[in-house]
């Protein structure tokens, strides 16, 4: 019976409740199809949080033999045999907590470099081709970054980067040892490379919605562009620029297809960064379609539930900074 | 500020160089992505990648037309899942639902869409390979449903958003039941900008991978059923980039150039239905 009329979408709140009374009879005798189709978008749209649940709740049943296996054991112990029967997770969460926060590293300077010049920076035009090509460049598939990955970049590293590390660098416990290419130097670079774009998009996205009002009261005080990047955007767009971070960071620790084509997948725990490694989600990528027990798939389960819990509450987190940014932006006066 | 004049030009320039160079650094490994698929691919591609089905191990030729025609199969699958539950969960946002449960059914498709996509792999895994004793492209399907459908939500939310008011007044006034007003007048004057939507969301699962990898398996062969394991190109690209052989590697290349053309459409045709929602 109720049927309300988003009021957001004019400035006629007040006609559009007179015209609904108004229609209120007239709809009532086909109250029929309206109640289904009430129902019926009811049920899709909370179809969303049942999704969520569903996975949650199918993750961690399957998971329950390993936790009850191992316990705490699983993410302290480095042993990971399928034969023997002993699943520890621990190389796994080294390799993808070390590659995504160092590619995280490197790549939000550089995102919010990009981000402020496309905004800021760029000429009108230049500006508005870069930003699309950034875009079109988030959505290139992860496949395709591996198999570059993998036959162009390491192949490079192996050659070059590497050996000019060790030569130079190699007294460093974080360049030693010898050059195989695919390492974790190379996860790092390649998921660098794969963040980059989504951190620099969403931060123009927050850059953006940083009021003109703020950079007018800066630019009206004699500041310099520079200046008025410092002290009125970058401030008013922080929350929002370290939500963008975060859910690049979000972005790292789920990504499968191309660390695993290049980071060596052997289950090292090393300082060194040009030794082979593995993550969380590809081992999963590696075993799970061949698993030879019950407790082998329990276990990749569980480092799937680590890895889903872990993204779950960095998005979570990342969602309501951005948010914090463009809703305060929507509410102000600019 | 006590800083001299000069002092803040010269910082400002230096700054403004140090941005144009991060622009640089962003924008040069990408180009060198782009020229090496072109590259590749453009000498690796032939008629028989088209038209054939992989060769077996060393044997040169093949092609990936299993791969491709899977792919398509499983996309087709996936936007008949997902697509009425994206467009209808999205009217209910826009026209039904308070603003608290809204909230947190945006803020449950925001965080959904950032879940690693290998964990839908997992989650349909347990939910029918396991009971269906089997790899299928159906199971295929359904992983990448479910990676579509937070995608539509969102999107068609947007657009169903900015139709006036006073479009959806005029229909009920005219005694056309609210249903018909939506699915008539609201969604069909949002039609372009909610196709920018399910296209972007196209776009999306046709590159993915990780949740094909124990869904659909993968198949040397041509695999018109889909309840049994099922090619696809994402995942042809990554079992030939990883393997060996130097043929495979060309092949995968192709696959490569093909995947991201077809994407690259789907976001240009994307953009032109955006561009004409703004101008009309």
């Amino acid at each position: 019976m109720e049927l309300e009329m988003r009021s957001c979408c004019t400035h006629e709140t007040d006609g559009s409740a007179a015209a609904s009374k108004r229609t209120e009879p007239a709809l009532a005798r086909k109250l029929g199809g309206d109640a289904v189709f009430r129902y019926l978008t009811t049920i899709f749209a909370f179809s969303i949080l049942a999704i969520l649940a569903l996975m949650l709740y199918e993750m961690a049943g399957e998971s329950l033999p390993a936790i009850k296996e191992f316990g705490w054991n699983f993410v302290k112990s480095k042993e990971w045999d399928a034969v023997q029967g002993h699943f520890g997770a621990l190389p796994y969460l080294y390799g993808s907590v070390v590659s995504s926060v160092l590619a995280l590293l490197l790549a939000t300077p550089l995102s919010i470099g990009a981000a402020l010049f496309i905004t800021e920076i760029a000429p009108g035009r230049l500006g508005s081709l870069v930003a699309p090509l950034v875009e079109l460049l988030a959505a290139i598939p992860s496949v395709i970054y591996g198999l570059w990955g993998v036959l162009v970049m390491a192949p490079w590293l192996q050659s070059t980067v590497q050996p000019y590390l060790i030569e130079h660098f190699g007294f460093l416990p974080f360049f030693d040892g010898a050059p195989y290419g695919v390492s974790m130097l190379a996860a790092i670079f390649i998921l660098m490379i794969m963040v980059v774009p989504i951190i620099t998009s969403i931060t123009r996205e927050v850059l953006l919605a940083v009021p003109q009002s703020q950079k007018e009261a800066a630019i009206a005080l004699g500041a310099t562009r520079w200046e008025t990047i410092r002290v009125a955007i970058l401030p008013y767009g922080k929350s929002g620029i370290l939500g963008a971070a975060i859910l690049g960071l979000g972005r790292a620790i789920g990504e499968t297809m191309a660390v695993t084509m290049v980071i060596g997948n052997a289950p090292n725990i090393s300082l060194s960064l040009l030794s082979p490694a593995y993550t969380m989600p590809s081992v999963i990528a590696n075993e799970f379609a061949e698993t030879t027990s019950k407790l082998h798939a329990s276990a990749l389960m569980e480092i799937g539930l680590i890895l889903m819990v872990v993204t779950l509450i960095v998005n979570a987190l990342a969602r309501l900074l951005i948010w914090s940014v463009s809703r305060s932006a929507k509410g102000g006066v600019a | 500020m006590m800083q001299s004049v000069t002092y803040r030009k010269l910082k400002n320039h230096l700054m403004s160089g140090l941005m144009l160079v991060c622009t640089l650094a962003v924008l040069i490994p990408l180009g060198l992505i782009f020229f090496h698929i072109l590259k590749m691919g453009l000498s690796s591609l032939s008629l028989d990648f088209f038209t054939h089905v992989p060769a077996p191990t060393g044997e040169p030729g093949g092609g990936m037309a299993n791969g491709m025609f899977g792919s398509a199969i499983m996309i087709a699958g996936a936007s008949l899942i997902g697509l009425p539950i994206g467009i209808l969960g999205a009217i209910y946002l826009s026209e039904f639902g308070g603003s608290r449960v809204s909230t947190v059914i945006r803020f449950a498709a925001d965080v959904l869409s950032g879940t690693p996509s290998i964990i839908t792999g997992m989650v349909a895994y347990t939910l029918l390979v396991v009971p269906m004793k089997g790899f299928s492209g159906l199971a295929g399907s359904v992983a990448l449903a479910m990676i579509m459908i937070p995608i539509v939500l969102r999107t068609t939310e947007e657009q169903l958003k900015m139709v006036p008011g006073s479009l959806r007044e005029a229909s009920l006034a005219l005694g056309v039941p609210f249903w018909r007003t939506s699915l008539k007048v609201t969604l069909r004057s949002a039609l372009s900008g909610v196709l920018t939507g399910i296209l972007l969301a196209v776009a999306r699962i046709a590159g993915e991978t990780a949740p094909l990898l124990f869904t659909a398996l993968g198949n040397q062969f041509w695999s018109k059923n889909v309840l049994q394991p099922m090619a696809a190109l994402p995942l042809q690209i990554f079992s030939f980039a990883i393997a060996p052989y130097e043929d495979w590697h060309r092949l995968a290349w192709a696959g490569a150039l093909v995947l991201v053309t077809v994407m690259f459409a789907l976001s240009l045709t994307a953009r032109y239905f955006g561009r004409t929602r703004q101008a009309g």
